[in-house]
């Protein structure tokens, strides 16, 4: 079912070297290739055929949940929705990723749309990482779109990750948070050649003493686009902060539009944006140390990134 | 052995120019613990960053261990054995203290080879091992990091631009173990000390004191370290700084 090169994709975005371990429903070309469910995890086909409902009982404990995503065919468009239900105190990591293979002259795109719903005071780590590969004209293009809702008490932290490959991207991110919730976004984004990438945040603090940090870590190179567009709103009494840390390198561009809005008397809410290039002092001691100028760039960029 | 030949060096400003290092030629021996002391703004620094190549001489050539290395970038330097420590150090978002360490010694090192360096600088290394190399340091904590890096190369001569900038009074007494150690088990090869500190220069085997750009004495500690501290002018600027380096 799988072939070689979607399982390169998979290990790109997905860290599977075989088959995981625990519930995982595998697509490649917009197919169902491979799926597993556990007594707690369950994933069932939507019955229109457009994605995946995937149902996680109250209490489970140390689970995972794999949800890779492969193309490799050239020209193909896919939208999926995936909708993941999450009893109450869950705890739960759920690894989700996008690889695109394009060697041919035809777009490939791939727009996932991820909802979930959180119950109380579970705690998810979600996981999600973007590739792309082959050198055919044909772009790989990925929209992803999550909604969260986090019920009282509850807590998923989530990883955003695209390094390489990928054309254009427009990911839209928003989270809805009661009481005592907390939701903390880790992207790290790096473009190059004529890519661009777009990453929207809309974080809602609507319960008392929720709380969110998001941190963007990003670097564009060669003539990439970026841009992040991020806001934290302060309903009641709450925390929120988020930083956005580019690097810009050749002729990209890097837009950040941070936006706060407090609706409350305590709600406490930061932002940090930050763009510049890599410190000159910095490429000099890394090659004090025996490095050339192109080595310390890369370890610098990588250290950022890491 | 490092030698500099009429090494000069300038800057120029729109349509000024300043020199900084005048036509300054100096021979340093293999295995010796040399301190470089003088005023603030008298070229110290410079010169420094010409050895390590980080600034091209305008004129005068530069030989290390009988090759010409005038021409010769920072990297390839390091290579040659030539290692320089920042008198500001760079901090770095998302490298760790270890990484670091890792790139100087050039090869990966396990935890405990990593921590010897950091308690060779008096850090308690599991605290710090993992640490990012960023703003969360302090500035003596990234001070001795430095120094740890410096070490970790393991050169033929390691050049240090005042170690002790930054360094508060308690961290000041282990530096000075640190390079006491140094100069004892010299294994570092030559050493050359950028610092207005009498108990680093009490250390020095030999003394070179720079004004204005140029070499205004060079000899044996006990030939020069005298005539610092009796030298009205020079005494003034070394008991200045005395605790706190330059500034």
């Amino acid at each position: 079912m799988i072939d070689q090169i979607q399982q390169r994709l998979l290990e790109e975005v997905a860290g599977l070297h075989e088959v995981p371990e625990g519930a995982y429903n595998i697509r490649a070309n917009g197919q169902l290739a491979q799926r597993n469910t556990t007594a707690n995890i369950d994933i069932i086909s939507k019955e229109n055929g457009t994605g995946i409902d995937v149902r996680i009982k109250s209490g489970t404990k140390n689970e995972s949940v794999h949800i890779p995503v492969v193309l490799s065919a050239s020209g193909l468009k896919e939208v999926v929705y995936n909708d993941f239900y999450i009893g109450d105190d869950c705890d739960v990591t759920i690894v989700a990723g996008c690889g695109i293979d394009n060697c041919g002259v035809q777009d490939s795109e791939h727009d996932g749309i991820h909802r979930f719903f959180v119950g109380k005071n579970s705690k998810i780590k979600y996981v999600e990482k973007h590739y792309g590969s082959g050198d055919g004209q044909g772009k790989r293009i990925l929209n992803p779109g999550t909604e969260v809702t986090l019920d009282e008490g509850s807590l998923m932290e989530m990883e955003m990750v695209q390094i390489k490959g990928v054309d254009s991207t427009e990911r839209k991110t928003t989270a809805d948070l009661a009481a005592g919730a907390k939701l903390l976004v880790r992207e790290r984004l790096m473009t190059h050649g004529n890519q661009s990438a777009v990453s929207i945040y809309e974080v809602n603090l609507n319960g008392e003493k929720a709380n969110t940090d998001v941190i963007s870590r990003s670097v564009a190179k060669d003539n990439s686009f970026q841009k992040f567009d991020a806001k934290i709103t302060g309903n009641t009494m709450c925390s929120g902060h988020m930083e956005c840390d580019a690097i810009i390198m050749g002729d990209a561009k890097i837009l950040a539009v941070p936006q706060l809005e407090a609706n409350h008397i305590d709600a406490a809410l930061i932002h940090e944006a930050a763009i510049g290039k890599i410190a000159g002092d910095q490429i000099v001691k890394l090659m004090t140390l025996g490095l050339t100028e192109a080595e310390a760039e890369e370890q610098i960029i990588n250290g950022f990134l890491k | 052995m490092l030698e500099l030949e009429n090494i000069s060096f300038e800057v120029s400003e729109e349509d000024d120019s300043k020199e900084i290092v005048k036509d300054m030629s100096l021979k340093l021996e293999d295995g010796k613990f040399i301190v470089i002391t003088g005023p603030n703004g008298g070229g110290k620094s410079t010169l420094a960053k010409v050895i390590a190549g980080i600034h091209k001489p305008t004129s005068g050539k530069i030989y290390f261990e009988g090759e010409d290395i005038t021409q010769k970038s920072v990297t390839e330097r390091a290579k040659l054995g030539i290692a320089y420590g920042f008198q500001q150090p760079v901090r770095f978002k998302g490298i760790t203290v270890r990484d670091l360490i890792c790139l100087a010694a050039g090869k990966k090192l396990s935890v405990a080879e990593s921590c010897e360096y950091l308690a060779e600088v008096g850090l308690c290394a599991k605290d710090y091992i993992d640490r990012e190399v960023n703003a969360s340091l302090s500035g003596g904590e990234l001070k001795r990091v430095e120094i740890a890096t410096v070490l970790a190369r393991g050169s033929k001569l390691s050049v240090f631009d005042e170690p002790e900038a930054g360094i508060d009074l308690w961290s000041f007494q282990n530096l000075i173990k640190v390079f006491e150690n140094m100069r004892k088990t010299n294994r570092q090869g030559s050493i050359l000390v950028i610092s207005h500190q009498e108990r680093i220069l009490n250390i020095a085997d030999e003394i070179v004191v720079i004004a204005d750009g140029k070499i205004v004495k060079q000899g044996g500690k006990e030939e020069v370290l005298p005539t610092l501290v009796s030298t009205e002018a020079m005494a003034s600027k070394c008991n200045k700084y005395n605790m706190g380096g330059e500034s």
